[in-house]
């Protein structure tokens, strides 16, 4: 069987009066790609703030490598790009990507590596000393995912990660999360664009509070007896 | 470590941003000259002074001095009725062999003016006596030769001065007192604005939370913030003193590097106000309201206006203004050359506020990470 990296059992998430998690239950699995899909609203950046533990729960529990969350030392292996670009852009983005590394806790040495090698990755190498505040939106979200990229995290979180950009640049970011798959590692995905999902290995509905489905896409389809995720998203919706 | 690596960042985005640069270190510089040109106009200005049984020479010696006038009076009564309608801004009296000097004191330039005149009206005055007695003493001796010559300085002895004031003391003055406030201001005023925004900027643009999910602990965060602002504050005070010490030729009696000191928790404090704050802001405009609230009452309750005519209640406010300890702590250093040990009260203080500040962000940083 294989080790579950994320974990997530019961979670329930209040804000005030509004409760956002009801009942969360899913899990990823070692080198997985999970992709998290529902309407905006939904509760899918509340999911990834509790697993990182910046959210604490109400009820249930989240762990990652097998640890509780919160904890502060974990947050070393996991590589976390954040719905907005969260970026300095008073800074250049090797500034950028230096600042977040030693926040990561790498040493000057592996710094500079991987600074040139996310660079590469994402294909940002020859603007990677002009000031983000000159960057156009994709190169920012390209900027943005390369930060999460540093220091090779067995596990990456992603939150909306292709919103807002074209398809030539979402076509270049699935490539290479197809790559890091590859190499056995796992990544958790946000999205509200439907094709997406059919390029992860399993995909959970998040609707109402609850993970409404939770399964392979192909598998999903059938179920729903459907021809794509879109529909069965829509038909998940019409259920409830 | 990691402070280290968010000082240098907030440094950079700092100092990338010219508009604040120049909010910083310009606009005191600026504020500073307008008020020194206030400052020195006033030394022009008139004053007038009411005597009362002065010898002729010496009321004729003050008289002369320009920019004075003398308006003579024959009891104290009616000079003391001048001086609270108004009319003159000091009374000179003598009384016996002393001199009785009372300043309304409300303008401590005119003050500074009269003590200044009289003193050398008096010098003069007795100059000449002395010459008068001196050319007696010798006619007289050249009558009586033989004969001890009876001693000149004995009947010139020199009379005491008195000084009354009906407003403050001795050390109200104008620059006197608002010089050590303004520049804590400064300080105070820049470094809560500009740290509160930062961090308010970390926060709406996404990027404390990015950093948060990082293994950065939240007191490193905190202590990143406090040395950058720090180290921003310092040049601040240097840039400040400098202008005073050349620009305004304000005399500073103590180490300048006391001044600085005291500036520098200031600031610190200051800081730790701004971040505190900023997590109850949701906006820049929402932290823009805020200035009234923090910022206001440090000038009122600095010590610009005296405390005493307060009602208790209200000047206890005072003691939980972090201005005020500054205020008087640099004060002692420029006016009277106090060490930087002997104001361990209000360091203590200070640093008794920054402490408990402190602890608030860092607990209060958890409201975006629960580690
Ligand atoms: N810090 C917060 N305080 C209060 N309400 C919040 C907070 N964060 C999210 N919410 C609410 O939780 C719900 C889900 O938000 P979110 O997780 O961002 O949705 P999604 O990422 O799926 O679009 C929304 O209704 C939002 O208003
Ligand atoms: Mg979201």
């Amino acid at each position: 069987m294989q080790t579950s990296i994320i974990n997530l059992q019961h979670l329930v998430k209040k804000f005030g009066k509004q409760t956002v998690l009801k009942d969360v239950n899913m899990n990823v699995l070692s080198g997985e790609i999970v992709g998290l899909i529902g309407p905006s609203g939904a509760g899918k950046s509340t999911v990834i703030k509790t697993t990182l533990g910046m959210e604490v729960v109400d009820g249930g529990s989240a762990t990652v490598f097998g640890e509780t969350m919160p904890n502060r030392n974990l947050l070393a292996n996991i590589g976390y790009m954040a719905q907005t670009d969260a970026l300095y852009d008073a800074l250049s983005g090797r500034e950028n990507l230096a600042f977040y590394g030693q926040m990561k806790g790498l040493s000057p040495s592996e710094l500079k590596r991987e600074i040139k090698h996310v660079a590469q990755v994402v294909d940002l190498t020859k603007d990677l000393d002009k000031r983000v505040s000159g960057y156009s939106g994709g190169m920012m979200r390209r900027l943005s995912l390369s930060i999460a990229l540093l220091g090779n995290p067995r596990l990456l979180i992603l939150d909306e990660p292709t919103v807002g950009i074209d398809p030539a640049l979402r076509r270049q970011i699935w490539a290479e999360l197809g790559k890091i798959h590859n190499e056995g590692r796992s990544i958790l995905i946000t999205t509200h664009v439907m094709d997406e999902a059919e390029l992860c290995d399993r995909v959970a509905l998040l609707l109402d509070g609850q993970v409404m489905a939770f399964n392979q896409p192909d598998v999903l389809k059938m179920q729903y007896n459907v021809d794509s995720i879109e529909d069965v998203f829509l038909k998940a919706e019409g259920v409830q | 470590m990691r402070s280290i690596a968010i000082m240098k960042r907030v440094l950079k985005e700092l100092l990338r941003d010219k508009r604040t640069l120049a909010l910083m270190f310009v606009a005191p510089v600026i504020i500073l000259l307008l008020m020194s040109f206030i400052f020195n106009s006033n030394s022009s200005t008139n004053v007038d002074v009411a005597t009362v049984d002065l010898p002729t020479s010496l009321n004729s010696n003050i008289g002369s001095t320009k920019h004075v006038d003398v308006h003579k009076y024959s009891t104290k009564k009616s000079a003391k009725k001048a001086l609270k309608d108004e009319k003159v801004d000091a009374i000179i009296q003598k009384k016996g062999n002393n001199y009785d000097l009372t300043y309304a004191n409300t303008d401590s330039t005119k003050t500074a003016a009269v003590k200044q005149v009289f003193s050398a009206s008096l010098t003069k005055t007795n100059v000449s006596t002395m010459k008068n007695q001196l050319v007696t003493t010798t006619t007289a001796l050249a009558k009586l030769t033989g004969q001890t010559a009876p001693s000149a300085s004995s009947n010139v002895s020199t009379p005491k001065i008195h000084n009354h004031y009906v407003y403050g003391d001795k050390d109200t003055g104008f620059f006197d007192k608002i010089l050590p406030v303004l520049m804590g201001f400064f300080v105070f005023f820049f470094v809560f604005l500009i740290s509160g925004m930062a961090l308010l900027k970390e926060r709406t643009s996404g990027t404390l939370d990015r950093l948060l999910a990082t293994p950065v602990k939240r007191s490193e965060i905190v202590y990143g913030y406090m040395l950058s602002y720090g180290i921003l504050a310092i040049v601040q005070t240097i840039i400040i003193v400098l202008t005073t010490v050349w620009l305004l030729g304000i005399e500073v009696k103590g180490n300048i590097i006391s001044v600085i000191f005291i500036n520098l928790i200031l600031s610190l404090v200051a800081l730790a106000f701004g971040i505190l704050l900023s997590t109850f802001a949701k906006s820049e405009f929402q932290m823009m309201q805020f200035i009234p609230i923090v910022v206001i009452p440090q000038v009122f309750f600095s010590g610009i206006i005296p405390l005493d005519s307060m009602a208790h209640w209200v000047s206890d406010i005072s003691y939980i203004i972090p201005i005020k300890y500054s205020g008087d702590a640099v004060s002692a250093i420029i006016m009277q050359g106090t060490g930087i040990l002997s104001l361990w009260p209000d360091i203590l203080v200070l640093l008794g506020i920054l402490l408990v500040l402190t602890f608030l962000n860092v607990v209060g940083l958890k409201r975006y990470r629960k580690v």
